[in-house]
């Protein structure tokens, strides 16, 4: 049967996809403003003292660069797949649940209104010093996050959901505005700044709690495997092969606020990858089946991810492009070309 | 013993069975209640009624969506009242009336769905699970579309492949909601053919809801007649035909139940009488071109009008005040006696 021949097939191409990783992982490492040989990159990883200052940027920005964008690639990646299938929508993502909107809000909050109400907000920023951002981000993804959840708990369908998950994002949004709004330019600016979303402020203190928390929700998602495939012919059929839909929905939420929520507090909002390479997945692979997709989003994901990491730093210039113009810039041609190609995308949605 | 017995014939019991819907905390709006229904190994029953009947509602409850308002339904003498979906999923399997249109979706993904209730939580299928999934494609004569994505299949089959998913799925009970209700009428037919051969094949009992009254009385070997407020009345379709139980639930002014043919005629206002002479199909085509003109027909000599069929030539000759006119089609002797209309 052609399923064994298709079995091989997609070993094949995944073994294709893990080499690409490598080769992206290590470019990503090489390529950087300040020029290392390669020779030395490699000494470096395998624990040579080559020189100071280039085991620094190697081992402590450019390796930990490199591993965060191999996991917001995958991670939102994987969110992305699972909204999709969801709500059967093949424009859902990870932030569709307001999960970006909530961490916006969160770290508008800390950088703005601790102008505004300098007490309360100094105080907390203080006190939580380099961590400000972050726990400002993860509260406000959380908070949105538990309200979306309670709504889904009332609410048994999930275009309601989807509708009310927009709904939490335009309110934040608007909370946003205002606090811009009211505040000076260079605030608004350091907010913007956040918006542009970076790979590179993750520590490696800061890993170990990224790190964890990310893996427990993609450990989720891989339990999730069988239902979203039940789900693909719609919720009253997955009820029908014995599929509790409302605990698959929960558990999908659960997931996503783990990975995404905890990957924006870190790099900030990291738009495209989750939409796009569900689809860029599809079309490599064409199947519906998440035992295929899962591991495909993860690998395309972040090799993806990295791709995009090595273009934003402008070669011979000590700038790099903010990571979400590049994804967008970069990536939606790349979309837009799969697309045309294999005009599939609608077609793996019910219509 | 033979009590024992006769319980393990039936699949599906339900035991004062109340439908409705619950509204707020106390009230609630009851349908119909003691249903008392069963079916047996191997039957095949069509649940009819008119819209609004409830038939969904009893499905709906059977399935275990929504819960009784009071009694219960037996599945193989398992109550499935505080069941979990995976548990009923092994007691009954359901195909929805719903077009599944989701691209890179191979059949055999599709129907290996079925096995879930089955599968560990990768949902990995075992050489036992493969071999019912090919069996049940089989079953539906679908197993050379195995690789095929669902959405090159047509409409048919692709409901096709649903009975299949149902059939893999390897319950006892298989319920149906209008399965036929976008399909053309070959298509109609082969599904109800097939379900009534795979009740028989396979013994399982097969519940389906339809509004396709003259497909029913064909293929179904029982019938549970729905009518708003009223008890459900069993019975073998001819019998439910024979006692007048059909052309009750179904009255309506403007068309009459034939019990001859188990057809529904539309009851047209009858204006004249027109006298036809000849039998045979020739007669019954164009006895229904003129009632439906508004034409009381008749063998005897009636009115100032008669058609006569020459069957040899196929044609038509109306005699009308002595003149005589040969039509070649019955549009043409319509469009004939449409003038008269204008000027009497």
């Amino acid at each position: 049967m052609l399923l064994n021949k298709n079995g091989r097939l997609f070993s094949l191409v995944f073994g294709i996809l893990f080499l690409l990783i490598c080769g992206v992982f290590l470019l990503d490492l090489i390529f950087g403003s300040v020029n290392i040989p390669f020779k030395k990159v490699f000494a470096i990883l395998y624990g040579a003292d080559v020189k100071n200052s280039w085991n620094y940027i190697i081992l402590n920005f450019r390796l930990p660069k490199a591993l965060t964008a191999i996991f917001v690639g995958a991670g939102l990646s994987v969110t992305g797949l699972m909204m999709q299938t969801l709500f059967r929508n093949p424009l859902a993502g990870p932030y569709v649940l307001g999960i970006s909107s909530g961490a916006s809000l969160g770290v508008a909050l800390m950088v703005m209104a601790s102008a505004l109400m300098p007490v309360a907000f100094g105080v907390i920023s203080a006190f939580l010093g380099s961590w400000a951002l972050v726990v400002a981000a993860v509260v406000g993804a959380s908070l949105v996050f538990m309200l979306v959840a309670l709504a889904s708990l009332k609410i048994s369908d999930s275009v309601s959901l989807l509708i009310i998950g927009i709904m939490f994002g335009s309110i934040t949004g608007a909370v946003v505005n205002i606090l811009q709004y009211f505040s000076d330019p260079e605030q608004i600016q350091s907010f913007i700044v956040w918006t542009f979303g970076s790979l590179a402020g993750v520590t490696w203190t800061e890993m170990k709690v990224m790190v964890p928390i990310v893996f427990s929700g993609l450990i989720i998602a891989f339990f999730l495997i069988k239902p979203l495939d039940a789900l693909l012919l719609g919720e009253n059929y997955a009820r029908g092969v014995g599929i509790s839909v409302n605990k698959t929905r929960i558990a999908v939420i659960i997931s996503t606020a783990l990975i995404a929520g905890t990957l924006t507090a870190f790099t900030g909002p990291i738009a495209f990858v989750g939409v796009a390479v569900p689809h860029i997945a599809r079309s490599i692979f064409r199947t519906a089946s998440h035992k295929v997709l899962m591991p495909a989003v993860i690998l395309i994901g972040a090799a993806i991810m990295l791709a995009c990491d090595i273009i934003s730093q402008i070669p011979g210039n000590q700038n790099t492009l903010p990571i979400n113009s590049v994804t967008a810039l970069f990536g939606g041609p790349v979309v837009i070309w799969v697309i045309m190609r294999s005009r599939n995308v609608k077609a793996s949605f019910a219509g | 013993m033979s009590e024992i017995k006769e319980v393990q014939k039936d699949i599906l019991v339900t035991q004062d069975l109340s439908i409705g819907y619950k509204q707020g905390k106390k009230e609630q709006l009851c349908l119909l209640s003691d249903i008392n229904l069963t079916i047996r190994r191997g039957e095949m029953v069509c649940l009819l009624g008119p819209n609004g009947a409830g038939k969904s509602t009893l499905m709906r409850t059977i399935a275990g969506i929504q819960s009784p308002l009071a009694g219960y339904t037996l599945v193989e003498g398992i109550p499935i009242r505080d069941r979990n979906f995976k548990e009923i999923a092994q007691l009954l399997s359901i195909v929805l009336t719903e077009r599944i249109n989701v691209g890179n979706l191979t059949v055999y993904h599709i129907v290996s769905l079925g096995r879930h209730p089955y599968t560990s939580w990768m949902g990995r299928l075992s050489e036992e699970d493969n071999d019912k999934i090919k069996g049940a494609l089989e079953q539906v004569g679908l197993l050379h579309y195995a690789d095929h994505f669902i959405n090159q299949l047509s409409d048919g089959e692709r409901q096709r492949v649903m009975i299949a998913k149902a059939l893999a799925q390897d319950t006892p009970l298989i319920m149906l909601d209008e399965p036929t209700a976008h399909l053309d009428l070959p298509n109609r037919v082969d599904i109800m053919r097939l379900l009534h051969r795979l009740a028989r094949e396979t013994n399982k009992a097969i519940l389906l809801s339809t509004h396709e009254l003259d497909l029913a009385l064909q293929a179904a070997d029982v019938i549970w007649l729905m009518a708003r407020g009223q008890t459900i009345k069993v019975g073998a379709p001819e019998d439910l035909v024979l006692n007048g139980s059909i052309e009750e639930t179904f009255h309506n002014k403007s068309f009459i139940f034939d019990r001859k043919t188990g057809n529904f005629i539309m009851n047209y206002q009858k204006k004249q009488i027109i006298q036809v002479l000849g039998n045979d199909v020739m007669g019954f085509w164009t006895q229904r071109a003129l009632s439906r003109e508004g034409y009381q027909v008749t063998c005897e000599e009636a009115g100032n009008c008669s058609v006569k069929l020459l069957e040899d030539t196929m044609e038509w000759e109306i005699h009308r005040n002595g003149e005589v006119k040969k039509c070649r089609s019955i549009q043409e002797l319509l469009a004939y006696l449409r003038t008269f209309l204008v000027f009497d």
